[in-house]
């Protein structure tokens, strides 16, 4: 049995180059199949990763109640000192809290690829902001100092916006602001940010109510007593989430919208991917119908022909999905990609080709081989030997 | 026209074959009306955008607010019609993921900017005369079932009142129609008084205006105007027609475009080589026959056109299956992109696009059986 389905596959396999043009349909038709759901799904994989770097468990942020983001909170400045101080959130040396009362405010700066206006978000952050980031660091130019209109911008700021490169000058608010310096933060959503003197910031935009305030936890188990500290609080009506919460459910609605659009696209495509394939191994048994009566009738058993057929589909499904799948990393791999995030403000964001991605595109690929020989297979070896003997 | 009896015994010589061709085209085109669809629809989201409309709006971002005396100031510019003032409310009705798209405004100044809005007399006047009123848009009116004389409950998600409550009850007076364009009947409109007095701060602070200008033609000149006014001012202005801001805003979303281009160059570029293999295969197999043919008296031309034919009326009724498709498929999208049937445009361009895959797959089949010399095919 076995030897038998060795010899036919082997001789199949070997008489692929004089089927080339139709074998390049099931492979051409999953290759890109493959990358398109590869890439969709990469643009979604690249927004949640940026996103959840954002987040660590031991830290929390704190909003208005009822507020989603951000943009739409307000807190005052009794309420921000009342929840710095709150049990829970660790101290510095000097026993000051890690933690950081903040605002967002959006400025429109054109992007370097189109021109267009893009909101960009300015952050106003405490002086404690840089120990409760500890992820945060320059790397180039200097930090801001306060009282001066200066600022720093993250690294995908810099790349992405026109006017956040180190040294330019952004006017807004009847002053100059210059950019000081760049930094980097692992590629989270922060390094899409400008970054400024919070009482600073506060008093260009005449505004004297904090948006959020963002704690770093002694432990990430400190924060049941943190929130409940803070929600028990009459003086208080807030959120409280841990970091990791708040910044996952940012990404929920792209990355639904995006798996939605991968799964409908690469659904339909694959339907058309298995109509091709079948198509072609339908006429490539047809064109073999002679030989495979022939081995039938000298012996050879209908299981082995069924196999060998299925071996021929389902190698040239691995070959689409190998060349699907390269085809993603080499041409999105790493592209740069921004679009409008919770604060209204650009989030920029790398395509992410992930292996568990190529992994999901390879079974995809072999579900289409599968689907696409096994009836032209069966059929295959159902042919009355007889009458396929004497149809030539 | 004699011939198409024996384009449609060619095509069906293989049936199989033919189906699964068939069901690849129609499966792309389907593909096609969607994507293209969406995209489109987003498209006249914009070039319905009016051109009499400008949008005036604080310099730094259209989130940071512009003080309400500005209006009489902006009224006062020559060329200006009517003014109308909008604020951001953002709120969702009963849960977070109902996001509604809520304005106060001014009941009068809103019907001047706006008269493609269809609101009865009377339904008007309640509005003018109730403090709480509120009219929506028939579509979102009909999403959640809200009928006249209801009581809505919204939560804004920004906006907190004097009683420290982020829950605003209005009371539904009228619903509205467009039928110029029913994508504008999502949003809901209130009373600006009643926001203004009873918000806990930002009060007498303006999100944007809406100004209609007397001659579209002059709205560059009159936007140069407005932003001048304010000049140097602790609030400058940005002034753009409707459909310079609407660009502006969906390109921020993303480059919905781009990745719809992307999809479909690859979609049609494997449906070449399916269509295309098909074709060339259909020839091979018809040597023998299409020498007959010529032996009958068919001139190289005519077999030229018949394989263009064949060609041509495979993907067409392919395509026509999938668009039809689409078409029926699309109303699901409603919820999502706001317009309910697929644009006609895409029907044309999808048609144009069949005929494009047609003569490219078929063209090459086509003068190999141009060129067949009769006594070498009849050989083999």
């Amino acid at each position: 049995m076995m030897r038998q389905i060795l010899a036919i596959t082997a001789m199949n396999l070997r008489s692929l180059p004089q089927r080339l043009g139709s074998s390049w349909v099931i492979v051409i038709g999953i290759a890109v199949t493959v990358a398109v759901m590869v890439s969709v799904l990469a643009m979604a994989a690249g927004f949640a990763r940026t996103l959840a770097g954002t987040a660590r468990t031991d830290r929390a942020i704190v909003i208005r109640a009822g507020s989603n983001t951000e943009l739409s909170s307000t807190l005052s400045r009794e309420n921000t000192l009342t929840i710095m101080d709150a049990p829970g959130v660790r101290k510095d040396a000097e026993g000051k809290p890690l933690a950081t009362a903040e605002i967002v405010a959006i400025v429109a700066l054109p992007l370097k690829t189109t021109g267009t206006g893009a909101n960009v978000t300015l952050r106003g952050i405490g002086r404690n902001a840089a120990a409760t980031r500890p992820e945060m660091h320059l790397i180039a130019g200097r930090m801001f100092q306060p009282a001066v209109r200066e600022l720093i911008a993250g690294r995908a700021a810099m790349a992405q916006f026109k006017g956040a490169d180190l040294g330019s000058h952004i006017a807004f608010h009847d002053a100059d602001w210059t950019v000081v310096g760049i930094f980097e933060s692992g590629g989270d959503s922060h390094e899409s940010e400008l970054q400024g003197d919070i009482e600073t910031v506060l008093s260009a935009y005449r505004r004297n109510l904090f948006q959020s305030v963002t704690a770093l936890l002694e432990s990430p188990e400190a924060f049941d007593g943190f929130k409940a500290a803070l929600t028990t609080d009459p003086t208080l009506k807030v959120d409280v989430r841990r970091e990791t919460d708040y910044y996952a459910e940012q990404s929920v609605q792209l990355s639904k919208l995006l798996n939605l659009l991968a799964y409908f696209v690469g659904g339909i495509m694959a339907l058309g991917a298995v109509f091709g394939a079948l198509n072609t191994m339908y006429s490539a048994v047809s064109a073999r119908v002679l030989e495979i009566a022939t081995l039938r009738a000298i012996g050879f058993g209908s299981l082995p022909i069924v196999i060998s057929l299925l071996v021929e589909s389902l190698l040239l499904a691995l070959l689409g999905s190998a060349l699907g799948g390269a085809a993603a990393w080499l041409f999105f791999n790493g592209n740069t990609v921004n679009t409008l995030g919770a604060n209204f403000t650009q989030v920029v964001f790398h395509l992410t080709v992930t292996s568990s991605l190529l992994v999901s595109g390879v079974v995809v690929a072999l579900f289409i081989g599968l689907v696409g020989g096994i009836f032209p297979a069966v059929r295959a070896a159902r042919i009355p030997i007889a009458t396929a003997l004497r149809a030539n | 026209m004699k011939f198409l009896p024996l384009v449609w015994a060619i095509l069906w010589r293989k049936k199989v074959r033919t189906i699964f061709t068939l069901l690849s085209i129609v499966v792309a085109f389907l593909l096609f009306g969607m994507l293209q669809g969406v995209n489109s629809a987003f498209k006249q989201t914009v070039d319905r955008a009016n051109v009499n409309r400008l949008i005036v709006a604080n310099s730094i971002s259209f989130t940071e607010s512009l003080p309400f005396s500005y209006l009489s100031r902006i009224e006062s510019v020559p060329g200006v019609a009517h003014v109308s003032h909008q604020n951001w409310f953002g709120p969702y009705y009963q849960d977070p993921k109902n996001f509604i798209a809520a304005f106060p405004v001014d009941a009068e100044r809103e019907a001047a900017v706006y008269p493609e809005r269809k609101l009865p007399k009377e339904q008007f006047d309640a509005l003018l005369h109730t403090r709480t009123g509120a009219v929506a848009g028939r579509q979102l009116a009909e999403k959640y079932g809200w009928k006249v004389g209801d009581r809505i409950p919204l939560h804004s998600t920004i906006w907190v009142k004097k009683d420290g409550s982020s829950d605003w009850e209005f009371d539904l007076v009228g619903i509205y129609d467009v039928p110029s364009d029913p994508a504008q009947e999502n949003a809901f409109q209130f009373n600006y008084q009643y926001f203004d007095e009873a918000r806990s701060f930002s009060r007498g602070n303006i999100g944007w205006f809406v100004v209609q200008v007397s001659d579209p033609a002059r709205s560059a000149e009159v936007a140069a105007a407005i932003d001048r006014l304010f000049a140097n001012s602790t609030a400058e202005t940005k002034t753009s027609t409707e459909k310079e801001f609407q660009q502006a805003f969906l390109k921020q979303i993303g480059d919905i475009n781009l990745i719809v281009t992307y999809i479909l160059f690859a979609v049609f570029f494997s449906l070449l080589f399916a269509t295309g293999s098909t074709m060339m295969q259909s020839v091979r197999e018809r040597v023998p026959e299409l020498a007959i043919l010529k032996t009958l008296g068919f001139t190289d031309t005519a077999v030229l056109a018949l394989v263009l034919v064949e060609s041509l009326a495979l993907c067409v009724f392919a395509a026509l299956a999938g668009l039809g498709l689409a078409i029926a498929w699309f109303p699901s999208l409603k919820d999502a992109i706001g317009i309910a049937s697929m644009p006609p445009i895409v029907f044309v361009e999808g048609i144009l696009m069949a005929a494009g895959l047609a003569l490219a797959t078929g063209i090459i089949p086509a003068l190999r059986a141009k060129r067949l010399v009769i006594v070498e095919a009849l050989r083999s």
